[in-house]
């Protein structure tokens, strides 16, 4: 990686940023908190908070079914809601804009109201060998009870995916392709627009997991020509329990759908139920309401910023941080694919994750060991764990310089 | 001495340290100075799996008495996994399954008791006091 030339830092107010964030003035153990663990769990804005209390304080009501004002209010602002998700992602329509409970919500929607019509016995089902368990399980699952065949695109020992490998995988049998925009354990970002068009250019559609992507990067849907997008509102600096399925309308309409019950239908006899219009037959009972707003408020705020400015720092912490780890005896990182977002997981030789992991948070300092659910990479690169460092546009270089220097402590501790 | 005065004779040891630091030095020492468990013990069905780091244990009946053996991929965890082994080794199932453990909050290690994704600690413990009862059912 190349040192940036021009510092970005200028451009963003990151002290101000912080005064956002009430979390980040905490002390944990005694120690300035120090908040390294964004690919789990991203902080909430006051501006998230706030939509939350609001909501609860002033306008609770269910949507979607109430003649009173109460309700008709929460239902516009649940909807306008969606079309900030729309918007943002530049989807066509609304209602393509799915509202769920999270990513792996959206991924086991989709894997089980897909295979209902399009896969039989003996299709093939392709994704990569560094997602996330969340993008494993629903297709694995899937591909036992309907013996389907799950291929998985390898992946290089720098942590990028060999695309010459995966247009091998096709075949007439590939009924759909769900890839990771961006590795949670690598910080890699994948040619996703590649993989679409490879994969459309044999008709297959594609899902994208854009989990860890969303916080770093602007997303454009329809650039992007993918068939799917989820992700999660609190990796996003939302609310959790919601989430979002993008899908495609001719798709929407064609699946069936998941859960079946309150607010799905237009019309329901013991005899038949003919189910309601996009997105309503897919969001079954009383949706995260306030989880919705909050998602909303989260986006405007973000927007605010400028995600362009927010990769463009990100980056520049990512290259400093990534500098400064090398520079540690017997330290190694994995995943050093070209194109990354601000992940650095690491290990560092004869001392196990989960040690260090419990001293840095002794230290103040909170960052992820382990598996990081994805387990099939952990044995790829033959380690039980990694730490990992993630950081967000509200960390600053003087916390990595501090982190390093408390991680060189708890080495000495530990050796 | 019995399991509760080995207890207190530990919670008077960390009494001395003056900060977490020296505690978790404390943890790691003994972690490094543990006696391992025999290679051959160090099986699949002796695994307890903690989502982070990883525990093998062993138990054998001797004289009436129980006598673990222990190991873990974590030197933290190989600490506390010391502690636990000091307290309830050489002791009579019936002792075992009574004992309180009261000493792991009086260390200030309490939060390696979450059931989270830690260290198995807990599920030990559990396997400890279940190994325990089925001697206490053969006897």
């Amino acid at each position: 990686m190349t040192e940036l030339k021009t510092s970005t830092s200028l451009l963003l107010n990151i002290e101000a940023i912080r005064a956002d964030f009430p979390i980040l003035s905490r002390k944990v153990n005694g120690k300035q908190l120090i908040y390294f663990d964004n690919g789990a769990t991203a902080q909430k804005p006051v501006s998230v908070i706030d939509a939350i209390d609001t909501y609860y304080k002033n306008q609770n009501a269910n949507i979607h079914r109430g003649v009173h004002t109460l309700s008709q209010e929460i239902t516009v602002a649940y909807e306008n809601a969606r079309t900030t998700i729309q918007k943002h992602l530049n989807a066509k329509h609304a209602h393509e804009i799915v509202f769920t409970s999270g990513t792996t919500a959206s991924v086991n929607l989709l894997a089980s109201s897909f295979a209902k019509k399009n896969i039989q016995a003996g299709d093939e089902i392709i994704i990569s060998a560094m997602e996330h368990h969340s993008n494993i399980l629903p297709w694995q699952q899937l591909c036992e009870e309907k013996d389907a065949l799950l291929k998985i695109i390898p992946i290089s020992k720098e942590g990028e995916l060999i695309i010459d490998e995966f247009e091998k995988l096709i075949s007439n049998k590939t009924k759909i392709i769900a890839v990771t925009h961006i590795s949670n354990t690598l910080g890699t970002i994948n040619p996703i627009k590649k993989i679409i068009a490879i994969a459309h250019s044999k008709n297959i559609p594609v899902m994208i997991d854009g989990a860890q992507a969303v916080p770093h990067t602007a997303v454009d849907v329809q650039e992007l020509d993918c068939d799917f997008y989820v992700f999660s509102g609190h990796k996003l600096f939302g609310p959790t329990g919601v989430g979002v399925l993008y899908g495609k309308e001719k798709w929407l309409n064609e699946l069936p759908p998941y859960q079946v019950g309150g607010g799905t239908i237009k019309t329901v006899t013991f005899e038949k139920t003919e189910y309601a219009d996009l997105p309503l037959k897919f969001e079954a009972g009383t949706p995260h309401i306030a989880g919705g707003i909050g998602l909303a408020a989260a986006i405007d705020y973000i927007n605010t910023i400028g995600l362009e400015k927010i990769a463009a720092y990100e980056h520049e912490l990512l290259l400093y941080a990534t500098d400064a780890l090398q520079k540690i005896d017997g330290l190694k990182i994995i995943g050093t694919a070209k194109n990354k977002v601000s992940v650095i997981s690491f290990i560092v030789e004869g001392l196990h994750p989960f040690d260090i992991g419990t001293l840095l948070d002794q230290m103040g300092i909170a960052v992820r060991t382990g598996h990081h659910c994805t387990q099939p990479l952990m044995q790829f690169y033959g380690v039980p764990g990694t730490i990992r460092a993630s950081f967000a546009f509200y960390n600053t270089k003087q916390e990595i310089d501090e982190f390093v220097k408390t991680l060189m402590r708890v080495i000495n501790m530990l050796k | 001495m019995t399991i509760e005065e080995i207890e207190n004779e530990i919670v008077e040891e960390f009494e001395m340290f003056e900060d977490w630091m020296q505690r978790y030095e404390h943890l790691i020492d003994l972690g490094k100075s543990m006696p391992m468990i025999e290679e051959k013990n160090k099986t699949e069905d002796k695994l307890i799996k903690g989502c982070q780091s990883q525990v093998w244990m062993h138990s054998e009946l001797k004289d009436g008495k129980i006598v673990y053996t222990a190991d873990s991929d974590a030197i933290i965890t190989k600490g506390m996994v010391a502690l636990m082994i000091r307290v309830l080794s050489n002791h009579t199932p019936q002792e075992i399954i009574d004992s309180k453990l009261d000493f792991i909050e009086k260390i200030g290690l309490t939060k390696h008791l979450s059931p989270t994704r830690s260290n198995g600690l807990l599920s030990m413990i559990k396997q400890m006091k279940l190994d325990a009862i089925a001697y206490a059912a053969k006897s």
